[in-house]
């Protein structure tokens, strides 16, 4: 622990080495942290919040947004994020575990609770990076309209997502994505979607089984379905194909939507992967038995507090962004 | 530091002799509420969704009261707050508290205004 400073004033106030919360300076100082962090992703999940309310009727939902779950094929909502919260719950527990056995002194738990709660960090890390990566790739497709809203196509006959690669025809087109090196060297092009409107508003016209769904969400909550003609009404207003997301539009609808899940979730990421960093330096120095020549195991402590915050943090997330 | 654990929760119902088992005990507590989230998440029972309470479907307030549930358990007993003096829990319990419901409030009645300007208003958005 911290030296005791003596200097004859025990038991004043004002003589130094009082400790009134019962914590020592740098357990304090990890609340301070954890408490102004905690302002930091309340203002975050707030401002969702507000956007959310402002665009109620057109928010992308978010159970048909997050339905995959690796190495399977198919259509499962929720598992996969529910299956990172058990993750990263379980970490925490490992976590205090750890900060338990630095209570007894008992080195060698210490180290095998950190590696465990290292582990399980990685794996959350791992899986958001996955969750990303989906969510970038995009898996339908959908087209923007001149107002910048997006269209996405269904089956008629049984109701599911259609794909662009589903019903878009190939038509015999010249346009080739921008290259600086073969015209103007100043101007750039990123990739080019893999079918242009037209092939897609072809593909449209020529399959009368697709319909269009917009943004709108109904009395039930669920996305609008437009009729047939009101569907080949509808993308004479298309300006754009959207494959995917990035942080200007994104295929599943509100381009805040995206801006947000990037922001919200890779923040929280951040502090996963600053989190797990933090737990390995600790983990070497208990191995090198710094905590064990200082006496006490105070440190891991500290940066359990910082953990569990993580995990406290993605309770919320979880709550706000995919259930909600 | 904490030595002297306090070993019951759900107010002395439930009350544990070590406090490796307590870890346990809430871990399975906070897995259970995670599964019935999850559950009523995916199945989305009529009675929950159709039904309003304060402008909000019941669901939606099932899903946040048990975050909050959630929420409590982690920072009691993982963070342990609960061995920790009152003192410095309510300070770190009830500012944020004060802080985040005052501007959730101002965020959303300021959302939905501009809802309602932007439905019955004369700029069209929706094309």
């Amino acid at each position: 622990m911290e030296s005791t400073v003596t200097t004859g004033t025990e038991g004043r106030v004002w003589g130094g080495g009082n400790r009134p919360l019962g914590a020592s300076y740098g357990k304090l100082m990890m609340w301070f942290f954890i408490v102004s962090d905690a302002l930091t992703f309340s203002g975050f999940l707030a401002s969702y919040g507000f956007s959310r309310f402002k665009f109620i009727e057109t928010w992308p939902i978010a159970d048909e947004v997050f339905t995959h779950v690796p190495f399977f094929h198919g259509n499962f909502p929720m598992y996969y994020v529910a299956f990172m919260t058990f993750i990263l719950i379980m970490s925490s527990v490992t976590m205090v575990l750890a900060v338990d056995a630095g209570h007894r002194m008992m080195k060698n738990r210490v180290i095998l609770y950190m590696f465990l709660t290292i582990i399980g960090g990685a794996i959350f890390v791992g899986s958001q990076a996955w969750e990303w990566a989906t969510f970038i790739r995009g898996d339908y497709g959908a087209v923007e309209t001149r107002g910048g809203r997006i269209l996405q196509f269904v089956k008629a006959d049984t109701g599911e997502r259609a794909a662009l690669a589903d019903f878009a025809v190939s038509l015999p087109e010249t346009r080739e994505a921008h290259q600086s090196s073969k015209g103007l060297w100043f101007e750039s092009e990123g990739s080019l979607p893999s079918y242009s409107l037209e092939e897609v508003a072809e593909g449209l016209r020529a399959n009368p089984n697709i319909l269009i769904r917009t943004e709108q969400l109904n009395e039930a909550g669920e996305k609008t379905v437009l009729n047939r003609e009101e569907s080949l009404q509808k993308i004479k207003d298309g300006r754009l194909v959207v494959e995917g997301a990035n942080l200007i539009r994104n295929e599943y609808g509100s381009r805040l939507f995206a801006d947000f899940f990037f922001f919200i979730t890779g923040f929280h990421g951040f502090h996963v992967f600053s989190g797990v960093v933090i737990n390995v330096i600790i983990f070497f120095n208990i191995i090198l038995g710094t905590y064990e020549r200082r006496g006490h195991y105070e440190m891991v402590e500290k940066v359990g507090l910082y953990w569990h915050f993580v995990d406290l943090v993605w309770v919320f997330v979880f709550t706000f962004f995919y259930l909600v | 530091m904490g030595h002297d654990h306090k070993l019951e929760i759900f107010r002395g119902l439930l009350k544990f002799k070590s406090n490796t088992q307590k870890i346990w005990g809430v871990l399975i507590f906070l897995s259970i509420v995670t599964a019935i989230e999850v559950a009523l998440g995916i199945t989305k029972p009529e009675f929950l969704t159709d039904n309003y309470f304060i402008g909000m479907k019941l669901l939606n307030w099932i899903f946040i009261i048990l975050t909050l549930v959630k929420a409590y358990y982690i920072a009691w007993d993982f963070m342990h707050l609960r061995d920790e003096k009152a003192s410095l829990r309510r300070a770190i319990v009830w500012t944020p508290v004060f802080l985040v419901a005052y501007l959730v409030f101002i965020l959303l009645f300021e959302a939905d205004y501009i809802y309602n300007v932007w439905k019955d208003g004369f700029m069209a958005w929706n094309f």
